[in-house]
């Protein structure tokens, strides 16, 4: 069955909410704990969307997003990618993310946006 | 004139053989001989147990406060903004004994310069880069999302079994707890910004908790934060183990015996233990000879695991560091031990004893940890021509031309990075 959303995340309790809330919502989420692999963990399952954590350990979010933008395989490259970051952050995540999330966040807001980027 | 020098001249003034005195002081005629040559530092109760044999005053044992003025002077002339004007150091007894006013002020100004540099770095450190800051941040950040979620899910979901009911419980136990942990520790460190000297991060607390005799009774009532008593319960149990493999009057009688004279590889051969423990041993009990001694201990990425500052080898905040260390040389070369006489920009010269081992706790299988030691001893020898210049942090390291500078300093800005050569 088609994966519809793949989590970069390295915090445990907020990748347990966030995958609660999407699961809930009829989604299928898995996760993926480290900046290390991640890249290969998108190329791995192709995702419908990826929620990605700006700062990860080993590599961090804006490194892994700029690798797959840069990807030779057009469609893996075009993947949507929510990209959550603290505030002063939204910079550094530069123009590649579809969408940007600040933490801490309301659950209905990431609910809207990954239906928005769904849809 | 040296306190070494000093020793010897009273000796010979009664005309006493160095056997003699040493036994009676309780120590090695060849640690005496070291001693007397100014080639160990002599400590205040050594000087004590020296003068009470020696039939004399301990005050004119010790260096007198003409020498402690000379090398506070000497010190004032070596630094960057005194570069241009080429000081007569060698008339610079004469310049105390003709001009002590001048003296003394000169003295106090370089002094009040050295203390506001430190605190311009501090708060440069802690306004731009710092590490401790941002990462503290983040997980205040990290913290509180996970709480908001967790308790918007709680709050208004329906129908939550009451297994993730449970876990979600447990989630908001623990977020709750780790964000009073680093709020406990960022509200500590934010106080410091206001007390210079202040022990601003846990690490900086368990150096100055290592520091005191507390570390020795286990007390931890001298921390503030959470964090620095979990580092030193943990550092605590290491000692432990560290003082039950070498008690401490094993290891203060194979120094007295003999033993200073000894270098630490050949107090390991004698002992017949490893040289890393050894090493911790001296760091940790800092026996006869070696009462100024210091240690740093790092990982093999290079992150200090255990800093105890030498006497007048001044620390950089943690996370600085300079690559010249031999520390780091001990890294590519395991199971040899590395000595070097390494000199400060400040002129002052240390013996660095530098080791490093490597074990796999978790099996054949497991990785591969390699740790390193550098035990440092200031020396009042002259340096020799093949010391390395050593600094403590590039950004506060006034050496203008530094082949390993990786940033300027905001101490000297004409000290820039080299371009690479291809």
């Amino acid at each position: 069955m088609e994966l519809d959303i793949l989590m970069i995340e390295d915090e445990p309790n907020i990748a347990e909410a966030v995958r609660f809330i999407l699961t809930r919502e009829g989604w299928r989420v898995d996760l993926h704990p480290d900046g290390a692999g991640g890249l290969e963990a998108i190329a791995q399952q192709r995702p419908r969307l990826v929620i990605l954590d700006l700062m990860l350990p080993n590599r961090s979010g804006a490194e892994i997003l700029d690798d797959l933008r840069a990807a030779g395989d057009r469609e893996l490259a075009a993947t949507p990618v929510l990209m959550l970051t603290a505030r002063g952050q939204a910079v550094m995540a530069g123009g590649q993310a579809d969408a940007v999330l600040s933490k801490p966040f309301d659950n209905e807001d990431l609910r809207a946006i990954v239906r928005r980027m769904l849809a | 004139m040296l306190t070494g020098t000093r020793i010897r001249e009273r000796r010979l003034v009664l005309s006493r053989r160095q056997a003699d005195v040493a036994r009676e002081v309780g120590i090695s005629a060849a640690y005496l001989n070291l001693i007397e040559h100014n080639r160990r530092p002599v400590g205040p109760e050594m000087i004590a147990r020296l003068a009470k044999v020696l039939d004399v005053p301990a005050d004119e044992l010790a260096e007198g406060r003409e020498e402690v003025r000379i090398a506070a002077l000497r010190e004032a002339a070596v630094h960057p903004a005194g570069a241009a004007a080429a000081p007569e150091l060698e008339q610079v007894a004469e310049f105390i004994a003709r001009f002590p006013g001048w003296a003394e002020l000169l003295v106090a100004q370089s002094r009040q310069v050295r203390a506001l540099e430190r605190q311009l770095v501090d708060l440069s450190d802690r306004m731009t880069q710092d590490p401790y800051l941002l990462t503290t941040l983040h997980e205040v950040l990290s913290a509180v999302t996970s709480l908001r979620s967790t308790a918007a899910i709680l709050a208004e979901e329906q129908d939550i079994s009451d297994d993730w009911r449970q876990r979600f419980h447990t989630n908001l136990y623990q977020d709750s707890r780790r964000l009073s942990q680093t709020a406990q520790g960022l509200v500590a460190y934010l106080d410091s910004f206001e007390t210079e000297g202040n022990a601003a991060t846990p690490q900086e607390e368990v150096e100055a908790w290592l520091a005191s005799d507390a570390s020795r009774t286990g007390a931890l009532d001298m921390l503030v934060s959470d964090a620095a008593r979990d580092l030193a319960m943990t550092l605590g149990r290491t000692l432990e183990a560290d003082r039950a493999a070498l008690p401490d009057a094993r290891l203060t009688k194979a120094v007295a015996t003999g033993g200073a004279a000894l270098d630490p590889v050949q107090l390991a051969v004698t002992l017949g233990l490893p040289l890393d423990l050894v090493m911790r041993r001296l760091g940790d009990l800092r026996p006869e000879g070696y009462e100024r001694a210091g240690l740093l201990i790092c990982d093999a990425s290079g992150v200090p695991t255990l800093r105890r500052a030498a006497s007048g080898f001044p620390l950089p905040r943690p996370g600085d560091n300079c690559a010249l260390w031999p520390l780091y040389q001990a890294l590519a070369m395991p199971q040899v031990a590395l000595s070097r006489v390494i000199v400060t920009p400040e002129g002052r010269s240390f013996r660095a004893l530098s080791y490093a081992t490597r074990s796999q706790p978790e099996g054949l299988e497991g990785p591969v940890l390699t740790t390193a030691l550098m035990l440092l001893l200031p020396t009042e020898d002259e340096a020799p021509s093949d010391a390395l210049l050593v600094g403590p942090a590039c950004r506060i390291c006034p050496r203008p031309d530094c082949p390993a500078r990786r940033e300027p300093s905001i101490l000297v800005p004409q000290a820039s990075v080299r371009t690479p050569r291809s």
